[in-house]
């Protein structure tokens, strides 16, 4: 199966205090992977450190046979294979919808206006937010800006998705409508990897479930086998404490 | 009696009021352009990340230097000793003889420029970090973001704050009368200077300058009320400009 980016050996620190540690890790094509974990394992900032919102302390990012943890490196080309939503949405509030998702395929990628505008309204059809088009961010909802923040990411087509907790900042009502894009998503055959706090839906859409405690990954399989089997004491508890609420 | 002195004054020097204030206009009006746009690059640069080595954080720790210099002498100097400074010191040092125009734009200009240097920085620094991180995420860098994300939001945020330096500047135009540009000062100094009648002439001064910074503040009150635009998305099933059927109608009809 033919990885789209490897990690080997990851780490991360914050001065003194040790984030990831010796991190192995890889996504496959067309794989949905979730990472599980209780606050502070260091889930957000594995996410983070692969598309370098955080410069990994040490350890190798192989994305098609180079480590771009080279030096000489472009990230930004880099970056646009990356597609990353955010927990707070980040949308840009100078943007209309269209304009977000239009934006940075003119600016980056280099499209034609018509073009970015023909390949944002349709990831914007697919989120189900084409008749906005015209809104700013502020007259969204929650779950409304994080449709668009999907399709802003869709609209660069990258190689993989990364979702940094997606539905945690959202209203409870709100979940829902960006757990069925996702799924969608997930079914259609993209690659994607999902940190995230709904393990209902980790127990559906995954292919691979992670779990992650202190900053290592403790076990990692099949949605099956984490959420009926788990084979660590500490993945039971978690699951235990999470799954009980 | 003052009333009828200041009909008089109005009526017989009423062409060089308007030209005074106009040259007034005209000095604030592009010392606030040009200096907010080199508030805008000094901002910029003062705001870049800095490297973690090599030459570049050699470049960029010296550039920082030298524009701190900058803001610090400009903002702790008074622009009355500065166009002195500047005016009679070109000429003395380089044999410049400077239009007086010229040079008062510059000095309004690059006074400007210090405070909104500040203002710039204060408006970068206080966008969410998101905002970059999403711009980064998406493979922007750094200008890039600054240009299609953050300066835009930043000019939206501090365009109270200019209006406040517009004000200034129109106000502060004054001083420069040291080096005798015909402003509407210096203006109202020929007047009284010809009628004796200070008070009636400055009386006169000050209506206009009002008149010109209240001008100035509602205009900008304006476009801000319309940068901001409605709160609320009014969905009305027409954003891809579809014509709707009575549409069509009217505009069918005869």
């Amino acid at each position: 199966m033919e990885k789209v980016v490897d990690i080997q050996h990851l780490s991360k620190s914050f001065g003194n205090h040790e984030v990831l540690k010796d991190i192995d890790f890889s996504v496959n094509k067309g794989e949905v992977v979730c990472i599980i974990g209780s606050s502070g394992s260091g889930k957000s900032t594995l996410l983070r450190c692969i598309n370098l919102l955080e410069k990994p302390s040490g350890g190798q990012i192989i994305y098609k046979g180079e480590n771009i943890l080279d030096d000489q490196h472009d990230i930004y080309a880099y970056r646009t294979k990356l597609g990353m939503v955010f927990q707070q949405f980040n949308l840009f509030n100078n943007h209309d919808v269209l304009g977000n998702c239009v934006v940075g395929q003119m600016k980056v990628l280099k499209r034609s206006k018509a073009d970015a505008e023909k390949v944002a309204m349709r990831y914007l059809k697919v989120v189900g937010m084409d008749q906005y088009i015209h809104a700013k961010p502020k007259q969204l909802s929650g779950g409304q800006k994080q449709r668009v923040a999907i399709a802003r990411a869709l609209s660069m087509e990258p190689d993989v998705m990364l979702f940094d907790e997606p539905t945690s900042a959202l209203d409870p009502e709100m979940v829902g409508e960006v757990l069925t894009v996702m799924k969608e998503l997930a079914e259609s055959g993209l690659t994607m990897l999902i940190v995230t706090h709904e393990m209902g839906f980790a127990k559906d859409v995954a292919d691979r479930v992670v779990f992650m405690d202190k900053g290592v990954i403790a076990e990692e399989g099949s949605p099956e086998q984490i959420f009926n089997n788990p084979t660590q004491e500490r993945t039971r508890e978690f699951l235990k404490r999470t799954l009980s609420m | 009696m003052s009333f009828e002195w200041i009909i008089k004054i109005i009526l017989e020097n009423g062409p060089m009021f308007i030209r005074g204030a106009g040259i007034t206009l005209l000095i604030s009006i592009t010392g606030t352009i040009l200096g907010s746009l080199i508030g805008l690059i000094v901002g910029v640069i003062r705001t870049m990340p800095m490297p973690e080595r090599g030459s570049k954080r050699v470049a960029l720790k010296v550039t920082n230097a030298i524009l701190s210099a900058y803001i610090e002498f400009f903002r702790g100097t008074p622009m009355i000793v500065q166009a002195m400074v500047i005016f009679y010191g070109s000429a003395l040092a380089f044999g410049w003889d400077m239009d007086r125009l010229v040079a008062a734009i510059f000095i309004v200009s690059i006074n400007t420029g210090a405070y909104m240097s500040e203002i710039v920085r204060g408006g970068i620094i206080s966008i969410d970090r998101g905002q970059f991180e999403a711009a980064h995420a998406i493979g922007m860098n750094h200008i890039q973001t600054m240009l299609n994300v953050v300066l835009p939001q930043v000019i939206r945020n501090i365009l109270p704050a200019t209006g406040n330096e517009f004000v200034i500047n129109i106000k502060d135009t004054s001083v420069l009368n040291v080096i005798s540009v015909t402003e509407l000062y210096f203006q109202t100094k020929s007047v009284a200077g010809n009628n004796f009648r200070y008070f009636e002439s400055f009386f006169v001064a000050c209506i206009i300058y009002f008149i010109m910074t209240f001008t100035v503040t509602r205009i900008l009150r304006f476009i801000e009320k319309k940068l901001d635009g409605p709160e609320n998305y009014i969905l009305c099933g027409n954003q891809m400009q579809v014509e709707r059927p009575e549409d069509m109608l009217r505009r069918t009809k005869p």
